[in-house]
């Protein structure tokens, strides 16, 4: 792109964006409130998704901080073994649905239509109402911190320590509730993202143009599609065994406690996907930009998307080998699990290919991207090594297997996010994060999260169980606790230098221009932040890397009165989470037509929402 | 930009965002479904205590009541030929014969599970009883929701709200009135007919 080019589109960007605040701003403090809770805009939902994912992170953070204190030492009684139930229940139930996923959709959210040159998602309000559900789900979920009744079944509630029998407080019953509310929110958003991707693509942006980031959203969304549902119907058995006396997971009755381990890891082993592809598709952005290459075997790392996507479906039983499936089950199971470790290292392979050769810049982005590939690596192989049902046998349950899925999901999935935090904040926001304060946040986390999770590898194998909320001083693994206990602090601290960095920023940082890091995709052609329409004019598509090969002309500015129009705000979407959510936390009270009093406002809802227009010219106005 | 066009944005495949959308959530409703149905497979025999499903299913009722709802599927074609060739009369019509169809459906279905109760089986009886309810109470609540939008669609059509212009509308209650036809036939076979 010439600088003639590019100094233009920069002065129609700031002409644009004065037209915006002219059509969005509110008046006064209520009016951004108001604004905020009816906004349809995926810009302003995303980065709603993205505050409340760094709220609940603090909270699974200051979870998982509580309980190393408790195995700093041997014998030690900071916590008791309930709370500690508590607290390793709700680290593993808020890490995983609660800040990985929504933190991943808030990046959906808010870059997915501009790679794709769409204005929005394919259902605006719809997409406010999956955000408003998460919310609710989740501070319901840790409301019941309040009432000292947090879940204390561990993330995987396993039947029958979940039934009434064995769980009779209402703790159970409100991380049952908290799931079920959590995934009606990942259903609607994942429809939303899949009709969005294929529907409303830019003239020319055919499937293999798309960028990777926007490949792994599809993947994951039709995971979602497909695994949410699984896991809603094993919800749904519990709620009923314990709402309704229902017997699908009682012996007594005939009922079989395997059955929900089957549904939850058919769900469970998929949503190890869905945590992962958002940042591999963030890794190939990140890669290709810092490189100043274009991805190395696009192709290929799309199809080894879609594989991980299908194989995801085909290994969950290897969380299950200590079942006693018997040996043919296990057999095809250690195979599956084999293979999916391919497409996973073809994609290792395509990232250090994309960087041989290419002008590396080190930022901070790049970085978090470099260490994902180094730690998601140990990760992978401590996974590989329990694919093998014998050795997995001896590992079960040890804190070998904490180890293994920290190092990927922390490793993999975390690590990515954070590098996606560093690329797209000066999109999101028009200004650069601090490089200085990434680069102490980036090193500070390598060294915290090393020493957190690899002296645990030793801490297994040497016999250490998983959730005991205490040790013995004669198992001689005092050291690699106080050590992961000293590693998770400094991992803690850099989590907070990471959100000052974020908070600063955002009010100082340096100005960042439509394209700050010379990026090839279709999200960097508009202003920073954009307008709120997006795109002036929606761009032609004519090869894979656009902004590199400038297809994409430079935007003219708009007037005010040329501005699309575009769906207007409504209050239906958060009215009608706050029904649904209301109908399911009702379930509580155990009596059969309570609940049907949030029904018939959801209902209500409904209906009122169907019949608003999307669109109201009387809006355009004051927005 | 004018309303029209921000009304109908062309989208990339020229299919409707609606009816797109509509297809994927039906295909993770197949899931839903399918471990329903599953669940009671893997339960057939296991339960400990009567009564057996041999002890209370009633196929010859049952059938008619299938044949009832799967006539419905019919009517929901009739009533989408009706509405999109602007036909206001013949919508009414068969969107009312859908719905009252689905009504018998949902009768014969409260019929069978009082008789049920009578019999002593309940959600507490026994494992059959819970897969049983479970399952065919889910269907029943999908076709409870497929009446209130067949009916909420009569009533716009009386109006003059739903024409050929906007025929999508009964497209695609269309599209969830059918899927829940035929995971009724599987429901049927698989439960019912089998021994």
């Amino acid at each position: 792109m010439s600088d003639s080019t590019a100094s233009s589109k920069a002065g129609s960007a700031s002409a644009r964006s004065a037209a915006a605040e002219l059509y969005t701003d509110p008046r006064g403090f209520g009016a951004t409130v108001w604004s905020w809770i009816t906004t349809v805009d995926h810009k302003r939902i995303g980065i709603m998704y993205a505050s409340a994912a760094l709220f609940f992170l603090l909270i699974g953070g200051a979870e998982a901080l509580l309980m190393r204190i408790q195995l700093a030492v041997p014998q030690n009684d900071f916590v008791d073994a309930e709370t500690f139930n508590q607290l390793f229940t709700m680290h593993g139930t808020t890490m995983i649905f609660l800040v990985a996923m929504p933190m991943a959709v808030a990046f959906f959210n808010y870059i997915v239509p501009l790679q794709i040159g769409a204005r929005d998602v394919a259902f605006p309000r719809l997409n406010a109402l999956s955000f408003w559900v998460f919310l609710f789900g989740g501070l319901y979920l840790n409301s019941s911190f309040l009432f000292n009744a947090a879940p204390n079944a561990s993330w995987v509630g396993y039947a029958n320590l979940t039934s009434t029998q064995f769980s009779p407080g209402p703790n159970v019953d409100f991380w049952v509730i908290g799931l079920s509310i959590v995934g009606v929110s990942s259903l609607v958003g994942a429809i939303n993202f899949i009709t969005t991707i294929i529907n409303l693509r830019a003239p020319g942006l055919t499937l293999m143009r798309l960028p990777l980031f926007t490949w792994m959203t599809f993947v994951t969304s039709w995971i979602l599609v497909t695994a949410i549902p699984v896991i809603a119907v094993a919800l749904i058995f519990l709620a009923a065994d314990r709402f309704f006396a229902t017997n699908f997971f009682v012996p007594t009755a005939g009922g079989d406690p395997v059955l929900w381990q089957h549904l939850f890891w058919i769900f469970g082993h998929p949503e190890v996907y869905i945590l992962i592809l958002p940042s591999f598709g963030i890794m190939s952005e990140v890669v290709s930009t810092f490189s100043r290459k274009p991805l190395f075997g696009y192709p290929v790392v799309v199809y080894a998307g879609i594989l991980i996507g299908f194989i995801g479906w085909g290994v969950w039983s290897h969380h299950m080998f200590t079942t006693g499936l018997g040996p043919i089950a296990d057999s095809f199971f250690v195979v599956s699990t084999m293979i999916i470790a391919i497409p996973t290292g073809v994609k290792i392979f395509n990232w250090l290919a994309t960087m041989w050769g290419g002008s590396i810049r080190f930022t901070s982005a790049m970085l978090f991207a470099i260490g994902l590939l180094a730690i998601f690596t140990v990760g992978g192989l401590s996974g590989i090594m329990h694919a093998s049902a014998p050795v997995d046998l001896q590992q079960h349950d040890s804190y070998f297997v904490v180890a293994h899925f920290h190092y990927t999901i922390v490793g993999g999935a975390m690590t990515g996010l954070f590098a996606g935090f560093y690329y797209w904040f000066p999109k999101v926001t028009g200004r650069l994060m601090s490089e200085a304060l990434g680069k102490l946040h980036f090193w500070t986390f390598l060294i915290g999260f090393n020493l957190t999770f690899f002296p645990m590898h030793f801490a297994g194998l040497f016999g250490m169980p998983r959730r005991v909320f205490t040790y013995p001083a004669e198992l001689n693994v005092a050291e690699y606790n106080m050590a992961s206990t000293i590693g998770a602090f400094i991992f803690g601290l850099s989590s907070l230098i990471f959100l000052w960095n974020l908070w600063r920023s955002s009010l100082k940082g340096k100005p960042a221009g439509a394209n700050p890091w010379g990026a090839p995709s279709l999200e960097w052609s508009t202003s920073s932040p954009p307008p709120h329409y997006n795109f002036a004019e929606i761009p032609e598509v004519k090869s894979r890397d656009p902004l590199w090969t400038s297809d994409v002309p430079p935007e003219k500015p708009l007037a005010h009165d040329e501005e699309p129009l575009m769906p207007s705000p409504s209050f239906w979407p958060i009215l009608t989470a706050f029904g649904i959510s209301l109908t399911w936390i009702l379930v509580m009270t155990r009596i059969w037509w309570v609940p049907l009093i949030g029904l018939a406002l959801t209902a209500i809802c409904i209906y009122s929402w169907a019949f608003q227009p999307e669109f109201r010219e009387a809006t355009q106005e004051q927005g | 930009m004018s309303m029209e066009i921000a009304h109908h944005p062309p989208t990339a495949t020229g299919l409707d965002n609606r009816k797109l959308g509509f297809w994927v959530f039906i295909g993770s409703e197949t899931l839903f479904f399918g471990s329903l149905i599953s669940t009671y497979m893997v339960y057939k025999g296991a339960s400990v205590a009567g009564p057996y499903p041999h002890d209370v299913l009633n196929i010859p009722l049952t059938s008619i009541s299938t044949f009832v709802l799967l006539t419905s599927s019919l009517a929901m074609v009739l009533a989408l030929a009706a509405v999109q060739n602007g036909n206001r009369s013949g919508t009414l019509l068969w969107l009312m014969v859908t719905a009252v169809f689905g009504l018998i459906f949902l009768g014969f279905q409260a019929y069978e599970f009082t008789h049920f109760v009578h019999e002593g089986l309940t959600i507490k009886s026994n494992v059959f009883g819970s897969a049983f309810f479970v399952l065919t109470g889910f269907h029943g609540v999908h076709v409870s929701v497929g009446v209130i939008w067949l009916l909420s669609l009569w009533i716009l059509t009386l109006r003059g709200k739903i024409g050929k212009e906007n025929s999508i509308n009964v497209e695609i209650a269309g599209l969830y009135w059918h899927f829940v036809d035929i995971v009724w036939i599987v429901i049927f076979t698989l439960i019912y007919l089998i021994p």
